[in-house]
């Protein structure tokens, strides 16, 4: 099978690979380009656990497929820190104990991230309506939004 | 009296563990939030292959050809799998534990009991060529007349499930079809009872829908041995588990796990681990073997179905003086862990309520349904459903408050439980009262007043006269007390007593004359 070379920017980062055609995103951030924080829970766009961010706008990995990121920019969870400095979402996703198996969260935060960057005051609602893709299965979704609530509003201040 | 040498570990931990009412963080949540906690299909691993599996697509059918020859020759393709590669292609989970018998292959080898059952596994060089190959394999199937529901697969005539249970029921001590609960006779006091009430119940099976599948990743190790990156939720379990199908011993393994995406119970079954392993072994490569989304809803294993049917007679002034229960729980094609549940619910009975009279026999029953597993209480969790409606609707039947109501008849410390044992430490009364105080329910004053302390005990101890009991009827074993059991005599409303004399503290380490190397696990470093 023919390799379709491509080229886009990872955590601002340019990276160049080759991919079979018909290869997703997913595959090709966690197999190809070795970046494991964004999550397959279903390949098939239920559960948002492969969420990542194309051009700042919300996107589910395993349904986009690979060839359409070139020269584009995908952020994924692993990007979102300041060095060492964690982003005002992870501290209060860990503050609101919005976590338990761990494994919606990269998809969470980056559907978090993707409506704090476009709405910095999001109203409850507005937070419930972005994270509305994400399945979490443990923790419940209370404490995830009252994190994103509280990044919304002290996080910003203190980041 | 053990002695603990906490001298040995007392740079480990302090012994103050009060944390309740404390926020405390977990341990793993830095690593939630930044994406590095490891689950298992997080591992890559140099050359590692793909594992895919055909499943039937009936519920129940003989299987009378499999032809993977064209599959053999598919692109991608290194090793085909069938039932007769395993080597030990018969297994029940709880034979670990000596309990029941073993009557599921890894790979179906004759028949396909339920839809989804593994037939044939393929390993290729990517997933999409092994989804190809599986396209290739032709199975030729007989379609069997199928049971779904646990009380026509006790029918006479009804379908064979599992020839290792040719009556589609599991069996007890090599005997007993069901498990049997007997305390008092349930049947006189329903004749006496003022009401009786009867109704069945009918809880579905659960899907646990963790957010991650099930899945493995097996690798041969540098050793001899292999790793096994594993989703369980079980690890030993599942290690010990796949060395007896494998047929070679447990310390061939090293089981890697513990970050579980989401588990539930779901994850105990040791679904994929076996054949994984078999995977690199019949190849030299690292294996992986993820369920799909539609695999993990259709095979792997749910919370049980159940049927339950309670008879309860009750008297006027809200004394149930009966509870008769009859019960099926279905497992589904295998016996996975159905069968302990059954115990689990029956010694359960009657539920948290002093009875005089209870009845159960509970059936653990095999149809053509994906096998049942674990699920948060498994055993107690539908029948408590159906014994809290019970409640209410008796309640309403006597006219009582249906809070009062579970008042009146809860446990308290000192009464005796069906299955024999004393009921110590109740708190049934106090949590109802709690419940009914947060919720603003009223209680009457002389409800707020009971208490799980007080009343217990006594005539409420003994063990009643059962029918059918042909031994002396038996006192109830003593039964050991622990510091943390709650005295019956302590009279109510007493000022507080003394605090109980401290217990002897441990021999003070003036020097760590017991020789041993103090070392700790934690902090990984050498102590004085
Ligand atoms: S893995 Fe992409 S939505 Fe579930
Ligand atoms: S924390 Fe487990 S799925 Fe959300």
């Amino acid at each position: 099978m023919s390799k379709i070379p491509l080229q886009f920017r990872h955590n601002g980062r340019e990276v160049a690979i080759f991919v079979d055609g018909g290869t997703n995103l997913l595959v090709a951030l966690r197999e190809l380009i070795g970046d494991m924080t964004p999550k397959f829970g279903c390949g098939q766009g239920g559960c948002g656990a492969c969420s990542v961010l194309i051009d700042g706008a919300l996107h589910l990995s395993c349904l986009t497929l690979a060839e359409t990121v070139a020269g584009r920019s995908v952020e994924t969870l692993d990007g979102i820190k300041q060095g060492p400095q964690l982003h005002p979402l992870q501290r209060a996703f860990m503050e609101n104990f919005a976590a338990q198996c761990g494994y919606c969260t990269p998809g969470m935060l980056m559907a978090a991230k993707a409506l704090l960057d476009r709405n910095p005051q999001p109203s409850r609602a507005e937070v419930v309506e972005a994270i509305s893709g994400n399945i979490c299965r443990c923790t419940g979704y209370e404490p995830i939004i009252n994190a994103v609530l509280a990044a919304a509003s002290g996080g910003r201040a203190s980041a | 009296m053990l002695e603990l040498r906490k001298d040995i570990f007392a740079d480990e931990r302090d012994d103050n563990l009060k944390e309740i009412g404390k926020g405390t963080q977990r341990q793993d949540m830095l690593g939630h939030v930044t994406g590095t906690s490891t689950y298992f299909d997080d591992h890559k691993l140099q050359g590692m292959l793909h594992m895919k599996v055909l499943r039937s697509q009936h519920a129940h059918a003989r299987l009378r050809r499999i032809d993977t020859a064209e599959a053999e020759r598919s692109q991608g393709v290194r090793r085909i799998i069938r039932g007769a590669d395993v080597p030990r292609n018969l297994n029940t989970l709880l034979s670990l534990i000596n309990f029941g018998k073993d009557d599921e292959p890894s790979l179906a080898v004759d028949k396909v009991r339920y839809k989804g059952e593994p037939i044939v596994a393929i390993v290729a060089d990517s997933p999409r060529e092994a989804h190809e190959a599986m396209a290739k394999v032709r199975v030729d199937y007989e379609p069997l007349p199928a049971v779904f529901d646990v009380e026509d697969a006790l029918k006479p005539g009804a379908p064979v499930v599992n020839e290792v249970y040719p009556k589609n029921t599991f069996i007890y001590h090599d005997v007993y079809d069901h498990q049997k609960l007997r305390f008092g006779d349930a049947d006189r006091a329903l004749a006496g009872a003022d009401h009786v009430l009867e109704q069945r119940y009918q809880m579905s099976p659960i899907e646990h829908a963790p957010t991650e599948t099930n899945g493995s990743i097996a690798a041969p190790d540098t050793n001899g041995r292999y790793v096994v990156y594993t989703s369980t939720q079980a690890l030993f379990f599942s290690l010990d588990t796949s060395a007896k199908i494998l047929d070679v011993p447990s310390n061939t393994f090293h089981f890697v796990g513990g970050t579980v995406g989401g588990g539930f119970g779901g994850k105990v079954d040791t679904l994929t681990e076996p054949l994984c392993i078999l995977g690199a072994m019949l190849t030299g490569r690292p294996v992986r073997y993820v369920l799909g989304r539609e695999e993990e809803m259709q095979f792997g294993s749910p919370r049980g179905a159940e049927r339950i049917y309670l008879k309860d007679g009750v008297m006027r002034d809200g004394r149930i003086i009966a509870r008769k229960v009859r019960a099926y729980f279905d497992s589904g094609a295998y016996t996975r862990l159905s069968s302990y549940a059954v115990v689990k619910c029956v010694a359960h009975l009657p539920g948290p309520y002093t009875i005089p009279n209870v009845h159960g026999d509970v059936y653990c029953v095999f149809t053509n349904r994906t096998p049942a597993t674990a699920m948060r209480g498994f055993g107690v969790t539908a029948m408590d459903f159906a014994i809290e409606c019970q409640m209410d609707k008796l309640a309403h039947l006597v006219g009582m408050d249906p809070m009062e109501f579970r008042i009146l008849n809860a446990y308290r410390d000192g009464d005796m439980k069906a299955h024999r044992r004393e009921a110590k430490n109740c708190a049934l009364i106090e949590c109802v009262q709690v419940a009914a105080e947060k919720s603003k329910w009223t209680l009457r004053e002389e409800f707020r007043r009971m208490s799980s302390r007080k009343d217990g005990g006594g005539g409420r101890a003994a063990i009643p006269a059962t029918p059918g009991e042909t031994r002396p009827r038996p006192t109830a074993p003593a039964q050991q007390r622990t510091a943390y059991d709650r005295s019956l005599a302590a009279p109510l409303n007493e000022p507080p007593r003394e605090p109980p004399p401290p217990p002897p503290s441990p021999p003070q380490p003036a020097a760590p004359s017991h020789g041993a190397t103090r070392f700790s696990s934690v902090f990984g470093t050498r102590r004085r």
